[in-house]
């Protein structure tokens, strides 16, 4: 499994052996279908942001025009930027979040995978039946249990929830196992590191590009998620872009005319996680079968 | 040995978090489910609306409740749509990917990966506009060939429009875990029946599918769970189509007994069925599949 770990955390795509061979017009055109169901919606958005509202719904769908700027500049003078002020509060939320959750996780997984202790596999079944758990159902008692401590409407009613991740504590589990050998923490004590130093000099940066992973996810779940705020936030200042986008299109319902500023603001949304997505898109390497591989 | 504490240590954070958003939420809607208030004269003034026990009666209402049934039977309908086309997409070009017999394969795979940096929020309002028949380019092609369109927000084919987002949203992140998958198997494995004349489809079906099975067993339940709890896209699409009502889903008719009519025991009634009804069928599948995956052992 270990093997199947390293390729999957570290090698690339482009720099596995190549396996190349008469290339096959079936199989080109099938991909390039695929491709072009997936592309279509993403075109369409850059496209009909630069279509005045009443071009919208009037030129041919995939003809562009040339109000991409008077779109973002409407958008942004929208309740005084109003949509900036969500983009930010979704980067708050991912981020602080992934970060949060990824350290709880490498620390948890570390110590599944590391020591012997006294109620492991209890722990250990107990994180896996989180993963099982729908984390969507939990939002309303979640909800109900923190409004009782006068929390909802906060931005920690969104980061808390966030900070545990059962599938992160399992990833982060396998992973420990598979890239810190028992020989180097060994060595560390021998050198006079106790536990927590073990753990943060060593198995720390031994886990890097597993951690990567796993704050990737969290970070893109997050991003994503919307039932949660949905729920817990009533100022629409304290929205991520996903509720406080899904609130302008309500509008729309009623003033058409908002529509423009919905496509454009949907388009600024999605920039910064296909950047994310496009740089770092050798992390996305996960196997997830990896810990029955060996059983 | 190292000190004892220190596995503690390192699980505490994990645990209280564990406890407190995980453990206390699910014991406090199993507790809320079993109770109810009680209106005593006109229900106005303090002390007149008090909590009582209620027993199973809200498991029975959620039951019987007419509407409750009907979403059960959309999401299933809407899960027997999405999943096996989801993963046999995601599959088939996985399998095509790594056959590596094409040049546009880097392309290929990052534009089918892309939909998964777009929320469902943002997927669902992109198709949503392209859904309406004077936005969709589908009804302009249909048009210069003299069809009618079918209407994609129609009472008929919403839930495709619905299952169509999700596909469009699913398809290629499973991609990604299948074909990472695929390439950790070691190429003798098929190298051998590659001489022995076996095509690209026999090599995929009797060598490659079966030894990535455990990938696909985790994908499957993965995007089972993710189906019983549908609620972003169609609670988006609302304003654009009023095919959809606000029970559409089961987790949207929890929503609405929540926060519309306030009445949160219900909500965690129908909470409480479908948490145990996903975490019945995960662990009854991966007990008929005889999965070995999440072993404990490394």
């Amino acid at each position: 499994m270990a093997v199947v770990l390293e390729r999957a955390a570290v090698v690339t795509a482009d720099a596995s052996p190549p396996r190349r061979r008469r290339t096959s017009p079936t199989a080109t055109v099938l991909l390039l279908l695929g491709a072009a169901y997936c592309l279509m919606p993403v075109l369409w958005v850059v496209v009909a942001s630069t279509k005045s509202a009443s071009e919208l719904f009037t030129t041919f769908t995939f003809l562009p025009s040339t109000h991409l700027f008077d779109n973002i500049a409407s958008l942004s003078g929208y309740r005084d930027g109003l949509y900036w002020r969500w983009m930010l509060n979704s980067a708050i939320f991912a981020g602080g979040g992934a970060a949060a959750s990824t350290l709880v996780s490498a620390m948890a997984g570390f110590a599944l995978a590391k020591y012997d202790f006294r109620g492991k596999a209890l722990v250990f079944n107990i994180v896996l039946a989180g993963v099982l758990v729908p984390a969507v159902i939990l939002a309303i008692p979640q909800y109900l249990l923190l409004a009782k401590v006068g929390m909802t409407n906060t931005y920690w009613s969104v980061l808390l929830p966030s900070f545990i991740s059962p599938y992160g504590i399992y990833l982060c589990r396998i992973f420990a196992a598979a890239t810190v050998p028992d020989e180097v923490l060994e060595a560390a004590r021998m050198d006079g590191a106790n536990d927590w130093r073990s753990f943060s000099r060593v198995a720390l940066p031994m886990m890097r590009a597993g951690l990567v992973t796993v704050f990737l996810f969290q970070f893109v779940a997050i991003w994503n998620n919307y039932m949660l705020p949905f729920i817990m936030l009533g100022d629409d200042r304290l929205f991520p872009v996903t509720v406080g986008l899904s609130g302008l299109l309500n509008q729309g319902a009623t003033q058409p005319a908002m529509y423009t500023s919905v496509v454009t603001g949907a388009l600024l949304s999605i920039i910064p996680l296909v950047v994310l997505f496009l740089t770092l898109q050798r992390y996305w390497r996960v196997d997830l079968g990896a810990g029955a591989v060996k059983a | 040995m190292r000190t004892k504490g220190a596995p503690y240590a390192f699980l505490a954070p994990a645990l209280v978090l564990f406890a407190a958003f995980l453990a206390a939420p699910i014991v406090y809607a199993g507790y809320l489910s079993l109770r109810r208030v009680k209106v005593s004269g006109l229900g106005l003034g303090a002390g007149a609306r008090t909590e009582v026990w209620a027993g199973l009666s809200n498991y029975a209402r959620s039951l019987t409740d007419p509407e409750f049934v009907p979403s059960v039977l959309r999401v299933g309908a809407y899960g027997l749509i999405v999943v096996p086309a989801m993963l046999g997409l995601a599959l088939v070009m996985a399998l095509l990917l790594d056959a590596g017999r094409t040049r546009v394969g880097t392309f290929a795979r990052t534009s089918i990966f892309l939909p998964y940096a777009v929320p469902a929020v943002i997927a669902s309002l992109l198709w949503g506009f392209l859904y309406l028949p004077r936005v969709s380019p589908i009804v302009d092609v249909l048009d210069a060939v003299g069809v009618t369109a079918p209407d994609a927000l129609s009472s008929s084919w919403v839930l495709y429009a619905v299952a169509n987002i999700a596909i469009w949203g699913g398809a290629g992140f499973n991609m990604i875990v299948l074909y990472t998958a695929l390439r950790a198997i070691p190429t003798d494995l098929f190298e051998a029946a590659r001489i022995d004349g076996a095509s690209d489809v026999q090599i995929a079906l009797r060598i490659k599918i079966p030894i990535i099975g455990p990938s696909l067993v985790m994908t499957f339940l993965f995007s089972l769970i993710a189906t019983l709890q549908v609620f972003a896209e169609p609670m988006t699409l609302r304003p654009l189509s009023n095919t959809i009502s606000t029970t559409w889903t089961p987790l949207m008719k929890v929503y609405r007994d929540a926060f519309v009519r306030n009445d949160i025991y219900s909500a965690a009634a129908t909470s409480v069925i479908i948490a145990a009804a996903t975490f019945v069928i995960s662990y009854g599948f991966l007990k008929l599949v005889g999965s070995r995956a999440f072993s404990q052992e490394n």
